[in-house]
């Protein structure tokens, strides 16, 4: 080779590099190959499908009695058997994941916005603002929820939207703590500081910057936090605030027939209390499902 | 090259090639690397990120990552071969003749037990219990000359200095008396002071030990003062080898040429020229390569170097160079053109005053003095270059000119003769874009979850106002001014490369014209090729804005580069201050004398050190009388303990807070003043 060969021309500088999977693509990558997330969603769907279309499909209407026939034990005509009433346990089991599934999920987002705003303006401004209102959360996460829904509903009367609004806010500090510590450490990464540099002002700083990167802790924590809801839902309806009669809630049956299990009428309690432990299990496999996916 | 397997080699790596496994498929990183160290060498391994000197080291110890495998050719320690040891073969020979310390301290440090518990359980396992063990122990920080060894092992590492962690776990590596010991960007991590502490030790370790050293680093200069023979590796290639020396004064392969040719050497400055860089980057791992390695960033480049791949050549003299035209690598074309339109010197009013300026954090409920007293000035257009070790008040200063901490009362800051609010909500919009930043790690400076575009057309909007068309014109200017393209508009960050990153944080410090522009530690993370390209960026800004810095670096070769002043910062105070020849050239303070002799050089041989003994003191607890006189080697006396010297000028625009007179440093310095050119 000699020395009159031509250099061949130099690269231009590089290209971005967009092969690579977003984060978020990742997690979705993640979340299908996760068994628990996938037996999670499949539980959860079938309940979804339940609330929305049940009412079509159901054997029978889930609030007609039917007096002659109450209490029938389970049987090919009636699987789940009747209630006290008469009215078909099945249908109203299916039929009865309407309420809850409403319910828990409006107090979920509500606790979910009104614990991100918080989180936020509590790990952005620190200082004397996070002392008292951090104070006043924990304060406020002492009180059982039964004695906070109590009070609300003297004050409130009882209604779904009592009950959305009582879980949704005695859920939001919980989810307002774990935004206000993801918070602290974003508010020391540089791009913060960048943000002060242009005069920008605190709302934008914490919504426009700092929020979109505390939104996978945030979706954990709601995740979790509905199967929680879901369970604090039931549970009020069983004491009998929130969900009213007739419908066929499952915490509502439970409620109004539980007496009966003492009467050998087990089948008029345990399909609705199966079908709530399902549903908890199912989101709670979500939850664990999207926790893994975010920590990988 | 393979040699005869010969017991005196204490490694022998042959035709070792490494792959990772990534989506379902092989990668290879390593491809049919051949290596000897001798018994009682010492190897340095050089390249860019990214080139697999860790994945040389990790295959040696045999730890590599779940899914990397070794997918051939063989590796020999003292002769015998690492891959036919079984499970507890393996595990004798790590513990008793290969060690590794890694380049964060952290990593091989338990966080939750003592260093002495530390230390003598890795004696403990070899036998020796007890008291025995614990006089072991201390025998081994003794020997990494630790301060106070008996206290520092009572303490948890946390309570340790990063230096003193990086001496605890040479001490750990070095408590089997390996035959071999690995070093893999020991010092990358520590200050220049720290660094060249940490380095003189392992030089002295390695007289006394006789261990056989692979030395990884990507700064050319530690390894050239570290090591008798140097392999370049590229690609997971070996491209060039030979003695140290050879390397480094003659190499003969394009690709080392150019990353010599990428650092700022012998005083070089920004008006002096542009630095070379080296066009495009690293091949992926596993990329397929056909021909050269190197043929997309080589000048020299032709037709054959693309079709054949070039063995490694034999020059001669124990050298070896994988390139076809390496008789001709020093004529490799410069891929950045030296010439610069020199702005001529100003005399222009100063755009920045400081005065007086204090900084006082409470720390344990005690006043930690971060700044003290401090005043500087810096014309329009000048660089002032900020140096001390780390804790020196570097970056609470920038802070301070930046608003982003308030001083304390007192003191002022004046840009362009009008005074600067000490808080950033009390600066005006126009002195808010008058002030801006780069800082040093663009990951945490850029927000992960925006695109570039929104990320530079919000500092449009807000620091140039700008808006609507006028905005998008103005974005198109500005990306094409740092060097990027539309292309790079759509992306998030964590699709561009740590150059790449960069050159975004520059264009958003310069959105709204900026007076000042702070460059904290700007290059620290990037490789000396993409170093090169960003100091040349911030010149030619520079010189066709008008725009000042404040910059702040660790490698004294960069910020004289970049510099007109110089301020030397030592526990918050100003020890030296003034034009960056005087201050480099000398005579110069005391520590700053200290710190330029503790840095790696390229082109100095072993000479006249002057050491920094002992940790830099707390701020909160500073020495009386002159700060630095606990480590001060040209201390007079008494007066140093009692009295704090004055800043007094040296000469018009020098000062120095020094008892010793001027003319009497400069005689106490005098052989030192000679400087290469
Ligand atoms: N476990 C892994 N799986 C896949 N790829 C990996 C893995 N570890 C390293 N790599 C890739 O292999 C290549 C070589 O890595 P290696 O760590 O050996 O480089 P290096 O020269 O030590 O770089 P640096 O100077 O940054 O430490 C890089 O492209 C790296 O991204
Ligand atoms: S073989 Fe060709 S492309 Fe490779 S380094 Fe040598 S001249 Fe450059
Ligand atoms: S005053 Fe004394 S201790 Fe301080 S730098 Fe000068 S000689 Fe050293
Ligand atoms: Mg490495």
């Amino acid at each position: 080779m000699s020395a009159t060969d031509t250099p061949a021309s130099l690269p231009a500088p590089s290209a971005p590099d967009t092969t690579r999977r977003s984060p978020w693509g990742e997690v979705l990558h993640s979340l299908f190959r996760s068994g628990t997330f996938l037996t999670g969603l499949f539980i959860l769907l079938f309940w979804v499908v339940c609330a929305l279309f049940g009412q079509h499909f159901v054997p029978y209407d889930p609030l007609e009695s039917d007096i002659i026939n109450s209490l029938t034990p389970p049987a090919a005509d009636h699987w789940f058997g009747t209630d006290q009433l008469g009215r078909d346990v099945f249908s109203r089991v299916i039929v009865g994941s309407r309420d809850i599934l409403t319910v828990a999920p409006l107090a979920t987002i509500l606790a979910t916005l009104a614990g991100t705003a918080l989180g936020l303006v509590i790990g952005y401004f620190r200082g004397i603002v996070d002392d008292i209102v951090s104070r006043v959360l924990e304060a406020f996460m002492a009180i059982p929820v039964v004695i906070i829904a109590l009070l609300a509903i003297v004050a409130l009367g009882t209604s779904k939207i009592t009950v959305i609004v009582v879980i949704g806010l005695s859920f939001a500090p919980i989810i307002a703590r774990t935004v206000r510590s993801a918070v602290l450490a974003e508010r020391e990464l540089d791009y913060v500081a960048a943000a002060k540099l242009r005069h920008e002002g605190a709302l934008h700083t914490m919504f426009v910057e700092i929020l979109p990167n505390v939104i996978p802790p945030i979706l954990v924590e709601t995740t979790v936090r509905l199967g929680y809801a879901i369970f604090a839902v039931a549970t009020l309806s069983f004491m009998g605030f929130g969900i009213q009669p007739p419908s066929p809630d499952w915490g509502l049956s439970i409620s109004s027939n539980y007496g009966m299990i003492g009467g050998g009428f087990w089948w008029t309690v345990l399909f609705d209390a199966l079908a709530i432990a399902s549903l908890v299990i199912g989101v709670n496999l979500v939850a664990d499902g999207v926790h893994g996916a975010f920590n990988d | 090259m393979t040699e005869p397997s010969h017991p005196a080699n204490a490694l022998e790596l042959k035709d070792l090639s490494v792959a990772y496994r990534v989506g379902r498929r092989d990668r290879a990183v390593l491809r049919n690397v051949n290596l000897t160290i001798k018994a009682g060498e010492a190897y340095g391994l050089v390249g860019e990120s990214g080139c697999g000197k860790s994945t040389v080291a990790l295959s040696v110890v045999r730890y590599l990552p779940r899914n990397g495998s070794i997918t051939g050719g063989s590796i020999a320690l003292d002769g015998k071969d690492v891959m036919k040891l079984d499970a507890e073969a393996l595990r004798r020979a790590r513990a008793d003749s290969v060690s590794m310390v890694y380049q964060d301290p952290g990593k091989a440090l338990n966080p939750s037990l003592r260093i002495g518990r530390q230390l003598t359980e890795i004696f403990e396992l070899a036998g020796v219990t007890g008291q025995a063990a614990e006089d072991k122990a201390l025998a081994m920080l003794n020997r990494v000359r630790i301060s106070d060894p008996a206290s520092v092992m009572q303490r948890y590492p946390h309570q340790l200095s990063g230096g003193m962690q990086q001496r605890v776990a040479i001490a750990m590596a070095l408590a089997n008396d390996p035959s071999m010991l690995i070093l893999d960007e020991p010092t990358t991590g520590l200050d220049a002071t720290v660094e060249a502490e940490v380095l003189d030790l392992i030089g002295q370790l390695r007289r006394e030990l006789s261990a056989s050293i692979l030395f990884i680093s990507h700064n050319l200069a530690v390894v050239s003062n570290m090591c008798d023979r140097v392999g370049v590796l590229y690609a997971g290639m070996l491209v060039e080898e030979g003695s140290t020396k050879d390397v480094f004064n003659d190499p003969r392969h394009p690709y080392t040429v150019a990353l010599l040719r990428c650092l700022p050497r012998g005083g070089q400055r920004k008006d002096q020229g542009r630095l070379d860089t080296i066009p495009g980057f690293l091949p992926g791992i596993g990329a397929t390569i056909v021909g050269c390695a190197f043929a997309d960033r080589c000048a020299l480049a032709t037709e054959r170097c693309r079709a054949e791949p070039p063995p490694l050549y034999d020059p001669g003299g124990g050298r070896l160079s994988r390139c076809h035209y390496h008789d001709k690598a020093q004529s490799l074309p410069r891929a950045t053109p030296a010439e610069i339109v020199a702005a001529a010197p100003k005399q222009a009013p100063p755009v920045l005053q400081v005065e007086g300026l204090n900084k006082t954090y409470a720390s344990h409920g005690r006043p930690l003095r971060a700044v003290k007293d401090v005043s500087v000035s810096l014309r329009a257009g000048e660089t002032l270059g900020l140096v001390g070790e780390s804790g020196s008040g570097k970056t609470t200063f920038a802070r301070l000119l930046l608003g982003l901490v308030p001083p304390d009362e007192g003191g002022s800051i004046e840009l362009e003769g009008k005074k600067l609010a000490p808080r950033l909500a009390s600066r005006s919009e126009e002195q808010v874009k008058a002030v801006q930043i780069v800082f040093q790690n663009p990951d945490s400076a850029l927000n992960r979850s925006h695109s570039i575009r929104h990320i530079l057309s919000r500092a449009l909007k807000r620091l140039g106002g700008l808006s609507g068309k006028t905005l998008d014109t103005r974005l198109e200017e500005l990306v094409r001014s740092v060097r990027l393209t539309d292309r790079h508009l759509a992306v998030k960050p964590r699709q561009l490369s740590g150059g790449l990153k960069q050159r975004v944080a520059i264009a958003r410090a310069f959105a709204g014209e900026p007076r000042i522009v702070v460059c904290d530690e700007p290059t620290s993370a990037l490789d000396v090729s993409v170093q090169a390209a960003i100091l040349n960026l911030l010149a030619d800004l520079q010189s066709r804005q008008d725009v000042s810095y404040i910059f702040i670096s660790h490698d004294l070769g960069v910020v004289r580069y970049l510099s007109d002043k110089i301020a030397v910062l030592y526990l918050g105070r100003i020890m030296e201050f003034g034009p960056s020849e005087a201050v480099f050239s000398g005579p110069h303070h005391p520590y700053t004398e200290a710190l330029l002799s503790a840095v790696p050089q390229l082109d100095r041989t072993e000479s006249s050190r002057i050491r920094l003994d002992g940790e830099i003191p707390s701020a909160a607890n500073p020495p009386t009388g002159c700060v630095f006189h606990t480590r001060c080697p040209r201390k007079i006396g008494a007066i140093c303990e009692t009295q704090e010297p004055e800043l007094t000028e040296a000469q018009p625009g020098h000062t120095i807070r020094c008892h010793i007179p001027y003319a009497e440093l400069a005689r106490l310095q005098k052989p030192k003043v000679v400087e290469p050119a």
